[in-house]
């Protein structure tokens, strides 16, 4: 008779990311008689995870940093060793699709220089304390460099961006994960075609968002320029915006400039507007902020969603004129819908939740919420009350030691399961990244929980609204297609962009004084 | 200054990858020339001490 074991398997200096180790715990998951399984470096936090799931065992107990450790709890020593075997397997597999013709892989930057002489940018996205030092050998080298990593503290980002300033080197990032160059996606990007708009963005989502808007309507990407969360604030003082925004400015494939991102500050404003007018290209400026009004001075338009820097930009290239709509369909398509969602659902389900995988996008949910709703609560302002609330999960408070929301499910799981059990709740808002670098299936990972959070509800006589949008594009590797014919299957309501989708949340929530707010100014200019 | 962007937007571009494997392999797949470094923390994965090297050695450099 068999029963229950744990099996430990410590590999000494065989440090892995945490991308490659979600995924052998998963695949380890699926092995017959395995009941738990956890892959980590040994490092004290993982540790206590460990502890916490009951799984540090004696011999997981010395791994250290830079050991890794993989611990199965099966129902018999047979599964156990099985599932042992398999990480050994996976751990050979990988090795020879990334080894190039029986070369064995560079240990250190400098190796990979003398391998690949012809080498021109470095993508680094290795921890965020060692970040910065991998960055500044990559500059004095004279690379370009894309800054993936979160956790890089500000003080190294200026060093790092002067450094480079100094050098006429890009240093994308850091806390900004996206970038297109020549065509190339870098870090999370999207599938778009090459074109004529050139993106400099402070938010990764927010370029992806803009970037996947344009390629649905034809419209291609020049150069899209990922400068980093805080490029924009006083202490970086927009270093890598304006030399993004020269180099797009000389570039002759850009005809366009659009500046993605949250509101500067007062001298970063002064200095883009200024190098914007001397360009002499139109630009679109969509730093989105409270404060921030739909106007055009000059061949400078100023947005507030990023839907609308897309169709203003749309505009400016075909010589037409834009005002913004709150929604692509007609305003009684929109109702119908709403009317239909409202009467499934108990008359005191009145609150919104936004659970996020993008940064931006998140903020973008609070400020189109907080202007049709009121008050919402969401950890990106901290101290924020309100009836509705806007979760960021990629927040750096959720992703110590985890991979970001775009990558492993498992938060937004946990948050839908939470936010369902609340009668309150009438809508549960959410994006869905796709692109390159993201989970291979991120619909199918939360359709599971959007489904079982309707039957919970409906089991206590309420539903549940889901409302979401798709960031991607059909050459994604995920296929835009089916990632959103399995959402709709989950019964959520998909609209082409964020701003739409929190439009038709607010909708849902606050009925038809919010779809007389949204539509008369609109209807009122039109006649 | 703008020579090395604007050099770069005309030229083939050629990556090394220092972190999440997953970038150089979507980058092998779109046959963009990339090699993936080996990487492993330094100073044993302390970062304290991981800042005290790299310091060392850029006063080396300098």
């Amino acid at each position: 008779m068999s029963g229950e074991t744990i099996r430990t398997l410590v590999k000494k200096s065989a440090y892995q990311d945490s991308v490659v180790l979600l995924a052998l715990a998963r695949e380890l998951r699926t092995g017959r008689g395995v009941l738990e399984a956890a892959a980590l470096m040994g490092t004290p936090a993982n540790k206590e995870l460990l502890a916490q799931s009951g799984l540090l065992t004696r011999e997981a107990e010395t791994a250290g940093a830079n050991d890794l450790a993989i611990v199965i709890r099966a129902d018999s020593m047979a599964a156990a060793e099985l599932a042992v075997s398999q990480a050994e397997a996976f751990f050979t597999s990988k090795q020879q699709r990334l080894c190039r013709a029986g070369h064995s892989l560079p240990r250190t930057l400098d190796g990979a220089r003398r391998h690949f002489p012809g080498a021109n940018l470095v993508v680094v996205s290795v921890p965020g304390p060692f970040a910065a030092s991998e960055a500044r050998k990559a500059l004095s080298a004279g690379l370009h460099v894309m800054l993936f990593s979160d956790n890089v503290v500000v003080e190294d980002e200026v060093s790092l961006k002067r450094l480079a300033t100094k050098r006429g080197l890009l240093l994308m990032g850091p806390d900004c994960g996206t970038a297109i160059l020549n065509g190339v996606p870098l870090g999370f990007a999207n599938a778009v075609p090459r074109g004529r708009v050139g993106l400099v963005a402070a938010s990764g989502t927010g370029l992806q968002q803009v970037a996947c808007l344009l390629a649905a309507r034809g419209e291609g990407i020049s150069q899209a320029i990922g400068v980093g969360a805080r490029d924009m604030t006083e202490k970086v003082g927009g270093l890598m915006t304006l030399q993004a925004l020269d180099a797009l400015g000389a570039d002759p494939a850009t005809e366009l400039i659009i500046v993605i991102g949250k509101p500067p500050s007062p001298s970063v404003r002064k200095q883009v507007q200024v190098r914007l007018r001397a360009i002499s290209k139109p630009g679109v400026l969509a730093l989105l902020g409270r404060e921030v009004r739909e106007e055009q001075e000059g061949e400078l338009r100023t947005v507030a969603t990023m839907e609308d820097a897309a169709e203003a930009a749309l505009a400016a290239l075909h010589g037409v004129p834009w005002a913004p709509r709150p929604f692509g369909a007609p305003r009684e398509e929109i109702h119908r819908r709403v009317l239909a969602i409202q009467q499934t659902l108990a008359p005191q389900q009145r609150g919104v939740r936004g659970l996020y995988a993008g940064g931006t996008l998140a903020h973008e949910a609070t400020l189109v919420l907080e202007s049709l709703l009121g008050a919402v609560a969401t950890n990106l302002i901290p101290g924020s009350t309100g009836h509705h609330r806007v979760l960021d999960l990629g927040a750096d408070e959720f992703t110590v030691g985890r991979p970001h929301p775009m990558l492993d499910s498992t938060l937004r799981v946990e948050a839908i399961r939470l936010a369902a059990r609340e009668p309150q709740v009438a809508v549960l808002l959410l994006d869905v990244v796709l692109g390159y670098g993201a989970a291979p299936d991120p619909a199918g990972d939360i359709a599971p929980a959007l489904e079982a959070a309707r039957a919970d509800a409906r089991a206590e006589g309420r539903d549940l609204a889901i409302v979401a949008s798709v960031i991607g594009t059909p050459g994604d590797p995920q296929g835009i297609e089916s990632q959103t014919a399995r959402l709709e299957a989950a019964g959520a309501w998909l609209l082409p962009s964020n701003a739409q989708a929190v439009r038709a949340a607010a909708c849902i929530a606050g009925g038809d004084p919010i779809m007389r707010l949204l539509f008369e100014p609109m209807e009122a200019t039109e006649r | 200054m703008m020579a090395g962007i604007a050099a770069l937007f005309c030229q083939e571009i050629r990556v090394i990858n220092l972190g999440l494997e997953v970038f150089a392999q979507e980058l092998q797949r779109l046959g963009v020339p990339v090699i993936h470094v080996a990487w492993s923390p330094p100073a044993g994965g302390d970062p304290r001490k991981a800042a005290l090297l790299a310091a060392l050695a850029d006063e080396e450099e300098e």
